[in-house]
């Protein structure tokens, strides 16, 4: 189902302008870094900087009519001629206010006004294209439609138009401007060019006998926008008065547009940059095989499932590393609320817990997740234990710290909350740590909520109907490989064995596998 | 102008890479010593050594033309010696002379780069009568091509044309520049400009006149402004002054070249020199394509324990054409290890184009040479024994190819002999029908032995022979692997014959 258009462009991030974001949040929500949505947030930004986009990535939404307001939006932008479109558009603004944040470190006034002039023309041209671009687009999102709406208007008005047409044409006049310095000792002149040839082409072509291969580039790298000397500036105040026309009409021009840069554009050039940024960092992801899906979300119903999911800050890492990445799936139905995993170790199941975390907060963002196809939970809190080092600072023992961390969750926990275990009372005996578990696996299946439980303990995993029980695996033939796929199955506490030749892949058939022809 | 001295129509890339393992080549078969040889203590000289005979030549004819000039280098090697004495010249005063210039300065640039051409001047003129008076008594392709080069590229009226012009670019008169205006109005496309000439009619002197001229002056004291003003200068003057410093530069990586490929030769000199001392003979070896198989050579010898000793060593002869897999078993400190790495030192003498230690040797060339020996523990106890082994071995299989050859050294020996014997079984199968050609020292008898049953065509067994009384000749002789390797006498030396 697709919204209405808004009467009125607000915000491409909210539909309605009640909903923007009042105050921004600087810092990551507490699960952050258990998730290692840390580590993806800080690869998406990185080279986003300038746009400050983290507080968007810290605000997960609480209404699925916005949540679909994004996803329509991203929708249209997966169309690729449309992305670049935008991003050609954002690269013009980042130069435009580069300039402009330039000028304001200038001395000299006809450098100043050739940089101002340089920072309109920039903004022209970025306008224009997108509005011209846009106008060919097949836009669907009811966001988009309306920022189309609003440029297309922007563009056709008389003040727009004008400022177009003076910034061209001064261009032009400029463009037409040559003149000579002659340099001797310490006097300068500056008269205008008269076609004398170039000597420097005399001169190569003398010494074309010597070439050979590349060679070191001996030219003297001229630093770029570096400013402007007292010489120079005297220099071209000698060009002014060879052009004196031409110069007046460049100070009428810059006294008349000060404010030539419209606001809504400027809040749309940042905030279109929170999907443009995802949608970059996906894409590599993509670009690899692995899937991705708009999930269909819910605040009611807690049948959740996802088909080839994975951890998107791992699939990241592996992809640049060039190593494949195991997808896996899940689902709770009916009355099943908590995932047990259990397992051999170093098999995939902190990665499995990360993965379910993702999902649900990327999915509170309006992003599409990991995964061919995905039902997810709209939830009111997140929560994540994961084990800490232990602290010396705090004189509680480890055990006592786990346990008040885990009070401190389920006294906030509301049957609409989502828990993350990992690894919990890992420090004590096995008794104790079974009756524990117990303990909180009876608080959690009371409280009705989703849970993922990372555990060595077996027993957990068919605690009551709630629970169902996921394991990680190993090859039967061979233990020592890992598959890093979790399935569901009863926890059957299976040893393995190594067989060393096999391990490093040297048995007969490895090796005329692996040595190239 | 390029030297080629190492190969037909190639520059020799000191920066290529070495094979990936370089390390244990140079740990298993002693390289260090053979570098050491080549290069008497020059820093140089052992590097070039080592980066062309760790990274060998797998085509027969790159072998042949190195063969060729190493023979004229035998015969002329004074010459040879004072040719690469210009380039170490060059380097030298290119130091001096480029101490304390201003790179970033055009202006620096320029007149620096005027300095260096004047002094390469000189040495190409003293390359060019070394040419004229010696060039006809080389006669390898590879010489003939060089000497003939530097007559014709270096006459006399090129040296007076590059003088000329070295006088002209000092522009005494001022420098003349045109600008357009850039973004922000910056001057930009700064073009050093020939002044039109004085003497034009009339009517364009009038209109010239017309165009107003704005005359400004830098104060004396404005140290800024004349640093600025210079700024503005070198702008101009930025494409001539790196047109002649590149030129300056193709003169300059020519004479690093000459300098890089000779260096190779003169080590092959030195170490020439020092067999020759200790009465030790070299062949020139006859290369076989890398598809094909052979292997069979007189008197072949260990350089490094030559060199080590220095003193005469046994030489081994053996022929073992067509075969993919050698076996050698045998006594122990019967020779065994000296004559593995006597193969494959010759192999990478062949294979860079020098001589190799023996009175005749051939050998079809490989494409890789992997050497997998046994290894002292692992100190750091990160991994048992066997697991080490293997790491190596799995390195190993990651980067050889078809028509590499491996050398094995008591390997996959640390667990009980069944086993061992079987991931070596597996390991040396998998190999073999990879057409890789494997060289394997062992003590197992269960690997060694099952090969001997199956009769393969393209299996050779070798043994470290033995003397009735249990005394040893170092020499490896064909026969079939037993099942002791007389571990006891060696016990009998140590703890003495009665116990």
């Amino acid at each position: 189902m697709k919204g209405e258009i808004p009467m009125i462009f607000h915000s491409i991030l909210f539909k309605d302008n009640k909903d923007r974001i009042k105050e921004e949040i600087l810092e990551a929500p507490l699960f952050f870094v258990d998730l290692n949505l840390d580590q993806i947030v800080n690869t998406i930004t990185v080279s986003k900087r300038e746009y400050n986009l983290k507080p968007f990535f810290y605000s997960p939404l609480h209404d699925i009519d916005i949540i679909k307001y994004r996803q329509e939006i991203i929708q249209d932008l997966e169309n690729g001629l449309l992305l670049g479109n935008i991003k050609s558009f954002a690269q013009k603004i980042i130069v435009m206010r580069r300039y402009l944040a330039m000028i304001e470190k200038l001395y000299y006034k006809n450098h100043k006004e050739g940089w101002f002039l340089e920072a309109v023309e920039l903004y022209c041209d970025a306008v224009s294209c997108l509005a011209h671009d846009l106008s060919l687009a097949d836009l669907k999102s009811p966001g988009l439609l309306a920022f189309r709406v609003f440029l297309t208007n922007y563009a056709e008005s008389p003040q727009y138009t004008s400022l177009l047409m003076e910034t061209k044409n001064l261009k032009a006049d400029l463009a037409t401007v040559k003149y000579c310095v002659i340099i001797k000792d310490s006097t300068v002149k500056v008269r205008k060019y008269e076609l004398e040839t170039d000597y420097t082409i005399e001169v190569e072509k003398t010494f074309e006998k010597f070439k050979q291969g590349a060679v070191k580039d001996h030219s003297v790298k001229l630093s770029v926008g570096s400013g402007m000397n007292h010489v120079e500036a005297q220099i071209l105040d000698c060009v002014a008065k060879l052009f004196p026309d031409i110069f007046k009409t460049l100070d009428d021009y810059c006294a008349r547009n000060k404010q030539f840069l419209d606001e809504t554009i400027s809040v749309f050039d940042r905030e279109i940059q929170f999907y443009v940024a995802y949608l970059d960092y996906i894409a590599k992801i993509k670009w690899v095989g692995l899937k991705f899906c708009y999930p269909q979300i819910s605040d009611e119903n807690k049948e959740v499932y996802d088909y080839e999911g994975f951890d998107l800050a791992l699939a990241n890492k592996r992809v640049s590393e060039n190593s494949a990445i195991v997808c896996n799936d899940f689902y709770l139905r009916d009355k099943e609320r908590v995932i047990v995993v259990s397992g051999p170790n170093q098999g995939g199941k902190t990665t499995f817990a990360r993965t379910f975390g993702q999902l649900h907060y990327l999915t509170s963002l309006g992003f599409p997740v990991p995964g061919r196809e995905a039902q997810l939970f709209l939830f009111d809190r997140l929560f994540t234990h994961f084990e800490k080092e232990e602290d010396i600072k705090n004189l509680r023992g480890k055990l006592q710290d786990d346990l008040v961390r885990i009070f401190a969750i389920l006294d906030q926990a509301t049957p609409n909350s989502i828990i993350i275990l990992n690894e919990i009372f890992t420090s004590t005996s096995l008794k104790d740590a079974v009756f524990l578990s117990k303990k909180i696996m009876e608080r959690i299946t009371q409280l009705d909520l989703l849970c993922v439980c990372v555990t060595f303990i077996d027993e957990l995993a068919s605690f009551s109907e709630k629970t169902i029980s996921m394991v990680s695996t190993i090859v039967p033939e061979n233990p020592a490989v890992r598959t890093y796929k979790i399935v569901r199955k009863p926890a059957d506490g299976l040893a393995y064995a190594i067989s060393i030749a096999e391990k490093y892949r040297l048995t007969y058939e490895y090796l005329k596998e692996r040595v190239k022809s | 102008m390029k030297a080629f001295l190492m190969y037909k129509n190639l520059d020799f890339d000191l920066q290529r890479q070495l094979p990936s393992n370089e390390q244990i080549l140079t740990q298993d078969l002693e390289l260090n010593t053979l570098f050491n040889a080549m290069a008497l203590d020059n820093k140089f000289l052992f590097e070039v050594g080592k980066k062309a005979v760790l990274s060998g030549q797998s085509d027969v004819d790159t072998i042949i033309y190195r063969q060729n000039i190493l023979k004229d280098c035998l015969k002329n090697p004074s010459i040879v010696r004072e040719i690469y004495q210009i380039p170490i010249e060059s380097s030298e005063s290119k130091q001096r002379h480029w101490m304390g210039v201003f790179s970033y300065i055009a202006s620096g640039v320029l007149s620096s780069s005027i300095e260096m051409l004047q002094m390469f001047v000189g040495l190409l003129r003293k390359l060019k009568n070394i040419a004229d008076e010696h060039a006809d008594k080389f006669e390898s392709e590879g010489f003939t091509a060089f000497f003939a080069m530097i007559k014709k590229e270096l006459d006399d009226e090129y040296f007076a044309i590059v003088e000329n012009h070295l006088k002209q670019l000092k522009f005494r008169n001022g420098v003349l520049i045109s600008a357009e205006l850039g973004e922000g109005n910056e001057g930009t496309n700064y073009i050093l400009r020939k002044p039109n000439a004085k003497n034009r009619n009339w009517v364009k002197q009038f209109f010239a006149q017309k165009s107003p001229v704005y005359t400004f002056y830098i104060h004396p004291r404005d140290d800024h402004g004349s640093r600025a003003l210079s700024e503005i200068k070198d702008r101009g003057i930025n494409l001539v002054a790196n047109a002649l410093a590149q030129s300056a530069d193709h003169i300059d990586s020519f004479f690093k070249m000459l300098q890089i490929e000779l260096a190779f030769y003169i080590g092959c000199l030195n170490l020439y020199e020092q067999l020759a001392q200790i009465g030790e003979t070299v062949s020139f070896p006859l290369p076989v394509p890398a598809n094909e198989r052979s292997h069979s050579f007189h008197g072949l010898y260990d350089v490094c324990l030559a060199l080590t000793k220095k003193q005469k060593t046994v030489g081994n002869d053996v022929n073992a054409d067509n075969k993919d897999l050698v076996i050698i078993t045998g006594a122990n400190q019967g020779g065994k290890s000296t004559f593995l790495r006597s193969i494959g030192l010759a192999q990478l003498m062949m294979q860079c184009g020098m001589f190799v230690p023996a009175e005749n040797f051939c050998a079809n060339l490989c494409e890789g040479l992997f050497t997998h020996y046994r290894r002292k523990e692992d100190a750091s106890m990160k991994s048992g024994k066997l697991d080490e082994e293997l790491s190596r071995m799995s390195t190993i299989a990651d980067n050889i190819t078809s028509n590499s050859m491996a050398l094995f050294n008591e390997s996959f020996a640390a667990t009980n002999e069944r086993e061992g014997s079987e991931i070596a079984r597996q390991i040396t199968r998998a190999l073999l029908e990879k057409r890789i050609k494997v060289f394997f020292v062992t003590h197992q008898y269960d690997f060694a032995h099952g090969f001997y049953d199956k009769r393969m065509e393209n299996v050779f067994f070798l043994r470290a022979e033995r003397k009735a009384d249990g005394g040893r000749t170092y020499k490896v002789i064909e026969g079939e692997p037993l099942q002791t390797s007389y571990g006891e006498d060696v016990y009998h030396t140590v703890f003495g014959t009665d116990n």
